[in-house]
C-alpha cells in the first residue's frame, strides 16, 4: 500500500513538474496585462485592436520642425529662371526652391549634405545618379499628392514620409532570390512553408510583393459561386494563401490586425468592411503604380550596389511609408509646409 | 410520478451543503436542494432578460437574436440596460445558474456517497465559460471583450477575435485544445464501438465479457487500457479539451497581442539552429 502511495505521489509530483514546465513554456516570451484596446465595430463583434503599450513603439515617427518660410515678394524670380537644369520645380519661387532643397537635404542626406546629389559646385550637373533619382522622386511625390488623394487624403506625403533622414528608406524590398540550392522535388518549398518575416513567420507564401505589389495580380480569395458547373477553377487555395501572406505583411506595416479593415465573417464583402479597407485598396494600387512607373524604370540609373540580389530595382511596399503605424507619422501632415510638393498634377512621363 | 421499486432506497436525507433539510426534497424525479432553487431563479431571470433583449432587437429570427456586451469605453463599469447592461446581468445569472447546478450535483454525490467526478468535470466547462466572459474581460479591462449571446453573433465574435491574432492555428494552447477535442472523439468512438461489439454477438451467442474487449485491443495494438482506464482516459482527454480552450483564449490579448505565428520566434531562436 505504502509503495503504491509513493508511486502515486511520485507520479503526481512528476505531473506537477510537467505542468509547470508546460506553463513556463507557454508563457515564454509572452506579454502581460494591462493592455490598450480600441473598438472598431458594433459592440460584441470582436472588431478590436488590442495593443501592448509596453512593446517598443514604432521608431522614427518624430516629425522635424518645418523650416521658416522664405519671404517671397510678388514677382520674385522663379527657380526655372534663376537656376540651370531645373526640370520639375520650375514654377517655384527661387527662395522657396532653396528652402525645399535644404529641407530635402535634412530629410534624405543629413550626413552627406548637398553633395550627396550635387556634383561639387556645379549644381546643375546630373553627373551623380542620386540627383537623377531625386528628380524622379520629386515627380513621384507630386504624383502621389495630386493623383492619389483617395489614399493619402489631404495629409499628403513628402520625401520624409519614407526616407526619415536616411539615404535609402528603411523598408524596401527586392525580389527574393529563392533558396541557394533549388530543388525540383524534395526540399522545394514552392515559396512557402518557411518562417519568413515578410509574412510574420507564418508558413504562407512569402513573396507577396512580386505577386501583388509589382505584378497587377488581382486579389481573389472567395469563389463567387458555390459550385462551379462550367469546369473553370476559380481562385485556388494557393491564391487565397498568397493573399493571406500579403495581408499578414500589411498588418505588420500598419501595426494593426485583420479586423482593422475586415469583418472576418465575410472578408470580401465591402458592405461589412470598415472604411479603412477602401483606403487600403487604393494603397495597394498606389504602391503597384509607384513600383511599376517610378522605381522599376529607374533600374538603369541605379548603381549595382543599390540593386537587389537578382539585380532588380529597390521597390516599396506599405511599410516603406507606414513604418508600423496605420497613419504614417501618426497622421501629421508635412506637405502643408511645403506646398510645392503638392504639384500641379502633371502626368508622369514614362 | 411513480418511482421504481428500488429508487426509494437511494432517496436519503442529508448531504446538503447549504440550507440543512429546508430544501432537502424531490419534485417528481428531480432533487431540489438549495442549489436547485438558485438554479431555477438564475435560469428564469436570465432567460427573461434574454427575451427582453431579443424584444429590443431588430427581429425575432432565432439565428439573428443577439444580446451584445457593452461598448469598450464602459470598461469594467455597469452599462445602461439597453447598451450592454442586459448582457452583464445575464452573465451574472449564467454564472449563478451554472455554479448552482454544479453544487447541486455535489449535494447529490454526497447523498449517494460517490466521488465528485461529475461536478468536477462540469466545473471545467464552467471555467471555460467564465474565462471567456469574466476572467479575460477583467484582464483586458472591459466587459466589452466578452462574447455576445446569439447563435450567429457569437460565431462572428469567435472569428474576429481569432483574426485579432492574425492566424489562430499558431496559438499553442489552441493546438492542444483542438488535439484534445479530436482525441476525445477518437477515444469515445473506439470505446463505444468496442462495448457495442462485445454486447452484440452473433444471434444465439452469449454476450461477451470485458476480457474479450481487452483481448481485442491486445491483439490489435499489443495493449489494452482496461475497463476503468478507458474512462479515466476519456475524462482526462475531455477535461483537457475544455481546459486548453480556456487557456487559448485567455492568453490571446491579456498575454499576447501580436500575431500567433510570431510567438514561435522563441523556437526559431533556439541556439541549436539560430543563425
Amino acid at each position: 500500500m505504502s509503495t503504491t502511495c509513493a508511486v502515486y505521489r511520485r507520479t503526481a509530483s512528476g505531473g506537477g513538474m510537467c505542468a509547470l514546465l508546460l506553463a513556463g513554456l507557454l508563457l515564454a516570451g509572452c506579454e502581460r496585462p494591462p493592455m490598450a484596446s480600441t473598438q472598431q465595430g458594433y459592440r460584441g463583434l470582436g472588431m478590436v485592436q488590442v495593443t501592448d503599450p509596453r512593446l517598443p513603439q514604432p521608431a522614427n515617427n518624430a516629425v522635424p520642425a518645418p523650416l521658416p518660410h522664405a519671404q517671397i515678394a510678388p514677382g520674385s524670380p522663379l527657380a526655372g529662371d534663376t537656376f540651370k537644369n531645373v526640370q520639375v520645380l520650375k514654377d517655384v519661387p527661387s527662395a522657396e526652391f532653396a528652402r525645399l532643397m535644404v529641407a530635402m537635404t535634412t530629410w534624405v542626406a543629413p550626413q552627406q549634405g548637398c553633395t550627396y546629389c550635387h556634383a561639387g559646385s556645379d549644381l546643375a550637373s546630373d553627373a551623380l545618379y542620386t540627383k537623377v533619382v531625386a528628380r524622379r522622386m520629386l515627380q513621384m511625390t507630386r504624383h502621389i499628392n495630386s493623383d492619389w488623394g483617395k489614399h493619402v487624403g489631404t495629409t499628403g506625403v513628402t520625401c520624409f514620409s519614407c526616407h526619415r533622414g536616411k539615404n535609402v528608406p528603411e523598408y524596401i524590398w527586392f525580389k527574393d532570390p529563392g533558396p541557394a540550392h533549388p530543388s525540383m522535388t524534395a526540399g522545394n518549398r514552392a515559396g512557402q512553408n518557411a518562417p519568413s518575416p515578410v509574412v510574420r513567420l507564418a508558413a504562407l507564401p512569402n513573396d507577396p510583393f512580386t505577386t501583388f505589389l509589382q505584378d497587377p495580380t488581382e486579389i481573389r480569395v472567395v469563389q463567387e459561386v458555390a459550385l462551379r458547373q462550367d469546369g473553370s477553377m476559380g481562385p485556388s487555395i494557393k491564391n487565397t494563401e498568397q493573399t493571406y501572406g500579403l495581408m499578414m505583411n500589411i498588418t505588420q506595416a500598419l501595426g494593426v490586425n485583420c479586423t482593422f479593415c475586415h469583418n472576418s465573417r465575410s472578408f470580401f464583402d465591402w458592405d461589412q468592411s470598415t472604411p479603412q479597407r477602401a483606403t487600403a485598396w487604393y494603397g495597394i494600387r498606389l504602391v503597384r503604380d509607384l513600383n511599376m512607373n517610378f522605381l522599376m524604370p529607374l533600374h538603369a540609373v541605379f548603381p549595382p550596389n543599390r540593386l537587389g540580389p537578382t539585380g532588380d530595382s529597390p521597390k516599396l511596399d506599405c511599410a516603406t511609408c507606414h513604418q508600423g503605424v496605420h497613419k504614417p507619422l501618426n497622421g501629421v501632415s508635412m506637405v502643408g509646409d511645403y506646398p510645392e510638393l503638392r504639384g500641379a498634377a502633371p502626368a508622369p512621363a514614362n | 410520478m411513480s418511482m421504481l421499486s428500488f429508487e426509494r432506497k437511494y432517496r436519503v436525507p442529508g448531504g446538503t451543503l447549504v440550507g440543512g433539510n429546508l430544501f432537502d426534497f424531490w419534485v417528481g424525479p428531480f432533487y431540489v436542494g438549495f442549489f436547485g432553487v438558485t438554479t431555477v431563479f438564475f435560469a428564469a431571470l436570465g432567460t427573461a432578460l434574454l427575451a427582453w433583449g431579443a424584444a429590443l432587437g431588430h427581429n425575432w429570427n432565432l439565428w439573428q437574436i443577439s444580446i451584445a456586451p457593452p461598448d469598450l469605453h464602459y470598461g469594467l463599469a455597469l452599462a445602461p440596460m439597453r447598451e450592454g447592461g442586459i448582457w452583464q446581468i445575464v452573465t451574472i445569472c449564467a454564472c449563478g445558474a451554472f455554479i448552482s447546478w454544479a453544487l447541486r450535483e455535489v449535494e447529490i454525490c454526497r447523498k449517494l456517497g460517490i466521488g465528485l467526478h461529475v461536478p468536477i468535470a462540469f466545473s471545467f466547462a464552467i471555467f471555460a465559460y467564465i474565462t471567456l466572459v469574466v476572467i479575460r474581460p477583467l484582464l483586458l479591462g472591459a466587459w466589452g471583450h466578452g462574447f455576445p449571446y446569439g447563435i450567429m453573433s457569437h460565431l462572428d465574435w469567435v472569428s474576429n477575435t481569432g483574426y485579432q491574432y492574425l492566424h489562430f492555428h499558431y496559438n499553442p494552447a489552441h493546438m492542444l485544445a483542438v488535439s484534445f477535442f479530436f482525441t476525445t472523439t477518437l477515444a469515445l468512438a473506439l470505446h463505444g464501438s468496442l462495448v457495442l461489439s462485445a454486447t452484440n454477438p452473433k444471434k444465439g451467442e452469449a454476450v461477451k465479457t470485458a476480457e474479450h474487449e481487452n483481448t481485442y485491443f491486445r491483439d490489435t495494438i499489443g495493449w489494452s487500457i482496461g475497463t476503468l482506464g478507458i474512462h479515466r482516459l476519456g475524462l482526462f482527454l475531455a477535461l483537457n479539451a475544455g481546459f486548453w480552450s480556456a487557456i487559448c483564449i485567455v492568453i490571446s490579448g491579456p498575454f499576447w497581442t501580436r500575431g500567433w505565428p510570431e510567438w514561435w520566434s522563441w523556437w526559431l531562436n533556439l541556439p541549436i539552429w539560430r543563425h
